[in-house]
């Protein structure tokens, strides 16, 4: 039987430690030794720093960054804002069938490509677009509204293909919640704000965070909706990192690009974890 | 608040319409999507010329309709091979990922636990770009040494595959383990009990009991390789999966074509879910 | 005598078509104990949540200290409530859940912490302010979801089955420590349960509640020994039971023929049951006397002779069963606790009666 056991536990632990180690760890470790060489000539290549200068040395690259960073923040906190008083109805208000079917409603959008969801903000925003027909139907506008290709467009795309990660999450943690608990936060005096305040956000925290985090990691990462809602200029980090690999075939600046994409991504989602004195483990597993 | 403290009427009216405006918001861009699928136009916009079927079933130029047009017919092939590939390979090292961390107390266990969790929260194009660098080097390693060209390794199907699985991997897993935890491990004992080997307990009483999560983890797995567009981006070689295929459309300029590839997706998609939920449930 | 803490007027709640509390109406006296004793989906909790303030009644008014709270909305009334489940916040450690009230009330830091202190002490647990709810046993919850209402100062009390969720052992030591709370408090306590036991030990008024309605509303004693009803009868107590028909009613005192064929003496209570009428009735086994020789149970009017079925052996409270010779359902008899009986075994043959006035009739309707 030990035997057995010895040989169950090389069984399973070997797919895993294949997938981590070929497919996670080591890729990332030869992605950084590509990001810190420089060519030098045909084939020839040292080691040094020189494409994380040339990142710290061009404004557009660290402005690109910092953008890409603030927008994806403010893109979390809207989701979150908008999905919360939904996630509550569905998790404490709605009962039985309407709230299956609520939550089925919540989930039927993400079923469908991202690439979709985002063709259909184009059809409606764009110059010739829906919305921009009905504002002129409506008078509201008297000639065509363009209004694709600016930073609404892509904080509204988003939002939208990043809504099902905060809801998800946020209606798990809130169905835990015991209906008795939020009676007894009034029955001892307390009312809407408090109850709020003091029971049911610290309660959701887990969901908020992990909601947060994904929300967040999809924004970040982001290329579709930034380059289809935000056209050519609109300066996102992944477009970069695209066109060094793809278009300009510099591997070792882009390497560098994802590296810092990485890094930065790290510390904001490590650092929330701290804040709210959750881990990685609670909140995702 | 909760129905049982007794709030306002205006307070519970506005309360509600916020949650349809909510719903409205999801709906709207998909029925846009659907209903300019048959818009007999060449844009997928206003004005209204009247409706058709010439976009899924048109052969004609220039209404040439899905189930004409051989570059998305094929995409949609290659996506579906992908997909397939995909659910089977994540769902199988899934399994043993629940079974791993759900049965097993080893050395570093809580390392392995983060490091299964981390492909949650690197960008789907960091992963793409750090196995597209990887695999070059072991494709030129290869060539160099040995003058062998692995075409695997270059970008195609096989690295956009190895890419999807990459992640769609930790969200089976998490599928998965949270039926296994919820598994009552005496059922087991009593199979033994009763004369089975303990393969044979897995197999005649866990892996039944998990069933309904493989077939879950498999739909979603299914689901996620079909949608994913950031790690197939930088993956991708001449043999585009239909995301990739409608993107590089998308750029040139829509016609309601990529309305009615969209809608059959989405019907397609739904019909899935649905699936898994009427499973899910019966069992 | 100064005005009651609660009064219910003619109390009633619908869902739909189903009438959860028929018109019922009750007032519990100032600094008292009062239970309300049902099965389960009698709407005891109903009764509850509508004196919480988490339903509105269909029709009917709820007074507290004489002002109806009809209009009152639950996080203003002065009444608490100790849920089924507790609800004590596991997002706050101890002392936030004992001070969450007060924190509401908007009082100073430092008061809050005295009286979150004080009532620690009160309930025996001080110094585990900082404590997390999880790390405490089922009894200590118990007492802190008390000390959290009590710091309020309310002046009603509800408890919702409070006790459910505890073991048998720790059930019985907390009955008797609720009792002492509530002295110790000196409030008015609202207690809802479908346990009898908890309900007779520790009340001092008890109203039992059947199918929306109450039943009758005494003390433990009234409805153990003088039950109002064939359902508190059955309900409170143990109890052998008998449908027959009334043979002869003379000033209470009945005889009874019963569908075995079994003739008894009873009697009615007052409840003027006639020749004719179906009744049902009840006799406790520990009315029944028990005896070797027949000439021992001559004196009652009541008597049988009986073979013993089984034992059902439970220290002070043992029984046996018996099935008479006469024939019909067997009987529960409570053996005595002089050790008379201890060598008693299966199919032996013993003798029984009862007095009469053991025998509860009470109409089952028709005829």
């Amino acid at each position: 039987m030990q035997a057995g056991a010895k040989l169950g536990f090389i069984l399973l632990i070997s797919p895993l430690v294949l997938w981590l180690g070929l497919l996670i760890v080591i890729p990332h470790v030869d992605m950084f030794l590509v990001s810190i060489r420089e060519r030098i000539g045909v084939g020839q290549y040292q080691t040094s720093f020189a494409n994380y200068m040339a990142f710290f040395g061009e404004p557009l690259y660290i402005i690109t960054f910092i953008r890409t960073a603030m927008m994806s923040i403010l893109a979390t906190v809207i989701t979150l804002l908008i999905g919360f008083p939904v996630a509550f109805y569905i998790a404490k208000i709605a009962k039985g069938r309407l709230q299956s079917a609520l939550f089925l409603l919540c989930l039927v959008p993400f079923w469908v490509s991202e690439l979709v969801r985002t063709f259909g903000w184009m059809i409606l925003l764009r110059e010739t677009g829906l919305i921009s027909k009905f504002l002129q139907w409506s008078g509201l506008a008297d000639q065509p509204v363009e209004m694709l290709y600016n930073d609404v467009a892509i904080m509204i795309g988003l939002v939208y293909t990043s809504m099902l990660f905060m809801v998800v999450p946020l209606i798990t943690t809130m169905e835990s919640l015991d209906d008795s608990v939020i009676e007894a936060g009034y029955d001892l005096g307390g009312n809407g704000a408090s109850v709020l305040r003091e029971i049911i956000i610290p309660h959701a925290m887990p969901g908020i965070v992990s909601g947060s985090i994904v929300v967040f990691m999809l924004s970040l990462g982001n290329y579709l909706t930034p380059t289809m809602l935000g056209g050519k200029d609109s300066l996102w980090f992944t477009e970069l990192i695209y066109s060094q690999f793809i278009v300009r075939f510099n591997w070792e600046l882009g390497a560098a690009f994802g590296f810092m994409l990485l890094f930065l991504s790290s510390v904001i989602v490590w650092g929330t974890l701290k804040l709210t004195g959750q881990t990685l483990k609670s909140t995702m597993g | 608040m909760i129905p049982s403290i007794h709030q306002p009427r205006p307070i519970r009216i506005a309360y509600r319409a916020y949650v349809v405006l909510f719903f409205l918001y999801l709906a709207l861009p998909l029925a846009v999507v659907s209903v300019f699928a048959f818009n007999d136009s060449q844009f997928p916009s206003l004005p209204w010329e009247g409706f058709t079927w010439a976009w899924f079933f048109g052969s004609e130029r220039p209404m040439i309709g899905v189930f004409h047009e051989r570059p998305i017919l094929r995409a949609l092939g290659n996506s579906g091979f992908i997909a397939v590939f995909v659910s089977l390979l994540s769902v199988v090292v899934g399994t043993t990922n629940a079974f791993l961390f759900n049965r097993y107390d080893f050395r570093l266990k809580g390392l392995f636990y983060v490091l299964m969790l981390l492909p949650l929260v690197i960008p789907g194009i960091v992963l793409g770009i750090s196995i597209l660098v990887f695999s070059s080097t072991v494709a030129n390693a290869v060539w160099d040494s040995a003058n062998v060209e692995i075409e695997a390794l270059r970008p195609g199907i096989t690295l956009v595959i190895l890419g999807q699985f990459s992640f769609i991997t930790t969200i089976v897993t998490l599928v998965i383990a949270a039926r296994l935890q919820k598994f009552d491990r005496t059922l087991e004992e009593a199979a033994l009990n009763l004369g089975a080997d303990r393969l044979t307990a897995v197999r005649t009483v866990t892996i039944p009991y998990l069933a309904p999560a493989l077939i879950g983890g498999f739909v979603v797995a299914f689901l996620m390789s079909f949608e994913n567009f950031n790690t197939t981006l930088m993956l991708v070689g001449s043999d585009a999966p239909l995301t990739i295929a409608m993107f590089d459309r998308l750029k040139e300029g829509s016609t309601p074509l990529l309305n009615a590839v969209s809608l059959l997706l989405m019907i397609g998609s739904s019909l899935l879910a649905l699936v898994m939920i009427l499973f899910q449930r019966k069992s | 005598m100064s005005t009651a803490d609660l009064e219910c007027v003619d109390l009633t709640k619908q869902f739909g078509n189903f009438t959860a509390v028929d018109d019922v109406s009750f007032t519990v006296p100032a600094g008292s104990f009062f239970s309300i004793l049902g099965p389960s989906g009698c709407g005891k909790t109903t009764i509850m949540r509508m004196i919480a303030g988490f339903l509105e009644p269909t029709s009917g008014d709820i007074l507290i200290r004489g002002r109806s709270v009809l209009d009152v909305a639950p996080n203003k009334r002065p009444v608490n409530m100790v849920f089924q489940h507790l609800a004590l916040f596991p997002m706050m450690n101890i002392e936030g859940n004992i001070g969450y009230g007060l924190r509401r009330r908007g009082l100073a830091k430092p008061e809050i912490a005295r009286k979150v202190d004080e009532a620690l002490e009160r309930i025996g647990l001080p110094g585990i302010g900082k404590r997390k709810v999880d790390e405490l046993s089922g009894g200590q919850k118990q007492r802190v979801a008390i000390a959290r209402c009590m710091v309020m100062e309310p002046e009603v009390l509800l408890l919702d089955e409070p006790l459910g969720a505890l073991d048998l052992k720790l059930r019985e030591h907390m009955k008797i420590e609720l009792k002492t709370l509530q002295a110790a408090f000196d409030t008015t306590f609202i207690y809802i349960t479908h346990d009898q036991s908890e309900a007779l030990v520790m009340s001092d008024q008890i109203a039992v509640m059947n199918e929306g309605r109450f039943e009758q509303v005494g003390t433990g004693r009234e409805l153990y020994y003088r039950p109002e009803t064939a359902f508190v009868a059955g309900f409170v107590g143990e109890a052998n039971r008998w449908r027959g028909r009334v043979t002869r009613a003379e000033a209470g005192e009945l005889q009874l023929a019963t569908e075995a064929g079994l003739t008894f003496a009873g009697t009615d209570h007052g409840r003027g049951l006639a020749v004719g009428d179906q009744a049902e009735i009840f006799v406790r086994p520990e009315a029944i006397r028990i005896a070797h020789a027949e000439g021992d149970v001559a004196h009652l009017e009541n008597r049988m002779t009986g073979r013993v079925t089984s034992l059902l052996f439970n220290g002070a409270a043992s029984r046996a069963m018996l099935r008479p010779e006469t024939g019909g359902d067997e009987i529960e008899v409570t053996l005595p606790q002089s050790g008379e009986f201890a060598d008693l075994g299966r199919d032996d043959t013993v003798h029984i009666g009862w007095e009469g006035a053991q025998a509860n009739a009470f109409s089952a309707g028709g005829s």
